[in-house]
C-alpha cells in the first residue's frame, strides 16, 4: 500500500469513527432519510387523500338562484345525494367567499319551460376558484346539468321520432397507451431526482463543514498539519468521509422510498376503496408504485458523480471558511444553486440532450426522470457520468490546493 | 538539534500592509537542552514555532531541525518533531488511546509500537485512569496531558512546546514541567515558549527574549540578569525589551 493510500485510509477511518459518534451527523445521515422523510411523504399523501375523500363524500351545500317557476329542475337537484340545497340568499357571493356555501347555480325563472320548448337558457355556476370543496361542488353541478341537458335533448328527439344519435353522433374516448411505469415516471420522475439531489447535498453539507471549518475552529487542524502526512492525504481522507455521508443519506432515503412507495400505494388504495370514492385519488394511488425499479436504482447510481461534486465543492468552501458559522453562511445559499437546476428538470417539456448532459445537477435530474420512466440512453449516461467526474475532480484539486495555502489555513 | 539563521516571516495584510511577524531571528538549541522563547503575546513566539514545525514557510533565512531543512524537507522535519501548539485542541469524540493511535498511525507507526508507546506515555504522564475515556469529558489538565502524549507518541528527537502550561492548575503544571525535564534528560532538543517567568528560571538552559518579531537578547538566565543588571527575571525582561518605555510612550 502506498503511503498516500495508507494515510488517506488512516484519516478516513478516524474521521468516520468520529462522525458516527456525532449525534448531528447520525441524524442527518440515518434518521432524516430513513424515518423522517418517508414519514413526511406518507403522512402528506395520507392526509391529502383523506381530505379529498372526505370532501367528496360530504354533500355539498349549494344554493339555487332563480328558477322561480321551475319546480322540475329544483326537484332533480334536491334529489341528488351529493348536493344539499340551501334556501336562496342575496349574500351568496359572500357566503361562497367565506366558505360557508360551496357553490350557487343561477337559472332563469322559466328554466323548465325553456327546456321543454327547446329554447336556449344558460346556467351560471358561482364558485370559489382554487378551493377544493367549492371545486367539487361546482364539478358536481356541472356534471348534473350536462346530464340534465342530455336527457332533455334525448326526450325531445324521441318525441319527434328522431334517433338519439342525431344530437350525439359519436362519443370521444381517451385511451392511455403509455405503460403505467411511464405514466408514473412522468408524474414522479421530476420529484424523485429533486429529493435525491437535495438529500445528497444536505448529507454532504454537515460533515464537510465539521471536518474542515469545524476542525479549524476547534483548534485541532494545526496538530493534524504538524504530522508528516501529505496534505492531499488529509483532504482525500476527509473527502471520502463527506462522500460516504452524502451517499449514505441517499441510499437510506432510496431504500426507505422503495419500501414507502408500494406501502403508500397499498395504504392509499385501501383508503380510497374503503370510502368507495372513485376517480382522481384512486388513480393517483394506483399509480404511485408504478416507477421502474431498475431505473430508480440506476438513478441512485447516477447520483454518485453528483455526490462527488458536492463533497468536493463543499469541502473547498468549508476549508476557506474560518469558522463553522462562516462555512454555514457560504454553504447555505449554495442550496439555492443546487435546487434551481433540480427544479428546472421538473418543468414540462425539458428533454435531455447532449448539451444539457454537460450541465451539472440538471443533467442528473433529467436523466433520473428518464430512468424512472424506464428509458435508458447509454450515451447520455456515459456523458453525464464522465462530465460530472471531471467537475468533481476539478473541485477536489481546488480543495487540495486550498489545503496547501497557509493564508487559507491560518486565516484569522 | 535546531539551528536557526536570520529566520524571517512577513505576512501580507489587506488593512495593515506588510507585517514582519518574525524578523531576522537566529539561535540554536542542542540535544539535551531546553531553549526558552520568552515574549509577550504577539511577540512572534508562535510564528517562530510554526516555522520550525513547517506549518508556515519562511519568507527569508533558514532553519535546520533534526538535520533537515524546514524549506527543503518539511515532511522529514515533521517526522522528527513533536509540536504542541498553544491553541491546540483534541478530538472530543475520541478517547485518549484512540487519539494516540491516530497520531501514531499518521507518523507511520504500527499497532504494536503504538500500544507500547501509549503505555509508556500514560505511565509517565499519569494518564492510565482516563486513557479509555472520551476526551470531551476531560478536565483541562487531562486534556493537556493527552496533548503532550500525542505530541510525543512517535518519540521525536525535537520537541516544540508552545505555552504548554497555559490555563493549568499548579499540580497539572508541575507534572508537565517534570515531564519536559525528563525529555531533556533523555537527550531531546526542546524549544519551550512561555511568558511565565518562574517556569523559565526552573526549566530553561538558554533563553531567547523575543519582542516585535526580533530576538533582542539570548543567553542563560544568569547571563541575561547580568546583562540587564537586574535580579528579578520580570525586571530583566522589561529592561531588555524596553516594554516599559513603549508603554509610557
Amino acid at each position: 500500500m502506498s503511503p498516500l493510500v495508507r494515510h488517506t485510509l488512516t484519516v478516513y477511518k478516524k474521521e468516520l469513527r468520529e462522525s458516527l459518534r456525532d449525534r448531528r451527523t447520525l441524524i442527518s445521515m440515518f434518521v432524516v432519510p430513513t424515518i423522517a422523510i418517508p414519514l413526511l411523504m406518507l403522512g402528506f399523501a395520507v392526509v391529502t387523500v383523506k381530505l379529498v375523500t372526505q370532501a367528496k363524500s360530504e354533500a355539498s351545500s349549494v344554493m339555487i338562484l332563480g328558477a322561480a317557476q321551475s319546480p322540475a329542475v329544483k326537484a332533480a337537484l334536491a334529489a341528488n345525494p351529493k348536493l344539499k340545497i340551501v334556501p336562496p340568499d342575496p349574500g351568496y357571493r359572500a357566503a361562497i367567499s367565506g366558505k360557508s356555501l360551496r357553490a350557487a347555480v343561477e337559472l332563469a325563472d322559466d328554466f323548465d319551460l325553456a327546456v321543454t320548448e327547446s329554447r336556449r337558457s344558460d346556467v351560471r355556476i358561482y364558485h370559489y376558484d382554487g378551493d377544493l370543496k367549492s371545486g367539487i361542488a361546482a364539478n358536481e353541478l356541472d356534471r348534473f346539468f350536462r346530464d340534465y341537458r342530455e336527457q332533455a335533448v334525448q326526450a325531445t328527439l324521441s318525441a319527434r321520432g328522431l334517433p338519439p344519435a342525431l344530437a350525439r353522433p359519436y362519443d370521444i374516448k381517451r385511451q392511455n397507451v403509455a405503460p403505467p411505469e411511464k405514466v408514473g415516471g412522468a408524474m414522479f420522475g421530476g420529484i424523485i431526482p429533486y429529493v435525491i439531489v437535495l438529500l445528497c447535498f444536505t448529507g454532504a453539507m454537515y460533515p464537510a463543514m465539521d471536518l474542515t471549518a469545524g476542525e479549524k475552529e476547534r483548534g485541532t487542524l494545526e496538530t493534524l498539519l504538524a504530522s508528516p502526512v501529505p496534505r492531499s492525504a488529509i483532504v482525500y481522507g476527509k473527502f471520502f468521509v463527506v462522500l460516504t455521508s452524502a451517499l449514505s443519506t441517499v441510499i437510506f432515503a432510496g431504500l426507505s422510498t422503495m419500501i414507502t412507495l408500494p406501502l403508500s400505494g397499498w395504504l392509499l388504495g385501501g383508503m380510497v376503496k374503503g370510502s368507495a370514492v372513485a376517480a382522481g385519488a384512486g388513480a393517483a394511488a394506483g399509480m404511485m408504485p408504478q416507477i421502474n425499479p431498475l431505473g430508480f436504482l440506476v438513478s441512485l447510481g447516477m447520483v454518485v458523480p453528483v455526490a462527488i461534486l458536492f463533497a468536493a465543492v463543499l469541502l473547498a468552501v468549508s476549508i476557506f471558511a474560518r469558522t463553522y458559522k462562516e462555512a454555514q453562511s457560504y454553504a447555505g445559499p449554495m442550496i439555492m444553486v443546487v435546487i434551481m437546476p433540480a427544479v428546472a428538470a421538473m418543468l414540462p417539456g425539458i428533454e435531455l440532450n447532449l448539451r444539457l448532459c454537460l450541465i451539472p445537477i440538471l443533467n442528473v435530474s433529467l436523466v433520473s426522470k428518464e430512468l424512472v420512466s424506464g428509458t435508458f440512453n447509454p450515451v447520455h449516461l456515459a456523458v453525464i457520468f464522465g462530465s460530472s467526474c471531471v467537475y468533481a475532480a476539478a473541485a477536489l484539486a481546488f480543495a487540495t490546493q486550498l489545503f496547501k495555502r497557509e493564508s487559507v489555513l491560518f486565516r484569522t | 538539534m535546531i539551528s536557526v539563521h536570520s529566520l524571517t516571516k512577513v505576512f501580507q495584510d489587506r488593512k495593515r500592509g506588510q507585517i514582519r511577524a518574525v524578523d531576522d531571528v537566529s539561535f540554536s538549541c542542542q540535544p539535551g537542552q531546553i531553549y526558552g522563547l520568552l515574549g509577550a503575546n504577539g511577540a512572534g513566539k508562535t510564528t517562530v514555532m510554526r516555522l520550525l514545525a513547517t506549518l508556515l514557510r519562511p519568507t527569508g533565512g533558514s532553519a535546520m531541525v533534526a538535520g533537515y531543512s524546514v524549506t527543503e524537507a518539511p515532511d522529514a522535519v515533521r517526522a522528527h518533531v513533536g509540536f504542541l501548539a498553544a491553541s491546540t485542541a483534541l478530538y472530543a469524540r475520541l478517547t485518549a488511546r484512540e487519539t494516540l493511535a491516530y497520531f501514531g498511525a499518521l507518523q507511520g507507526m504500527d499497532a504494536g509500537a503504538i500500544a507500547a508507546r501509549t503505555d509508556t506515555l500514560a505511565r509517565g504522564l499519569g494518564m492510565t485512569d482516563f486513557l479509555d475515556r472520551r476526551v470531551g469529558t476531560f478536565s483541562t489538565g487531562m486534556k493537556q496531558k493527552t496533548s503532550i502524549a500525542r505530541t510525543l507518541v512517535h518519540d521525536p528527537s525535537v520537541i516544540i512546546l508552545d505555552e504548554p502550561t497555559l490555563g493549568l492548575d499548579v499540580m497539572a503544571a508541575r507534572a508537565i514541567l517534570r515531564f519536559v525535564r525528563d525529555c531533556r534528560d533523555r537527550g531531546k532538543t526542546v524549544i519551550y515558549s512561555t511568558h511565565v517567568m518562574p517556569e523559565v528560571e526552573r526549566l530553561c538552559d538558554r533563553v531567547g527574549i523575543i519582542h516585535g518579531g526580533r530576538l533582542l537578547a539570548e543567553g542563560t538566565v544568569a547571563e541575561l540578569r547580568q546583562r540587564a543588571g537586574k535580579t528579578d527575571l520580570e525586571d530583566v525582561f522589561v529592561a531588555l525589551t524596553g516594554a516599559e518605555k513603549e508603554e509610557a510612550a
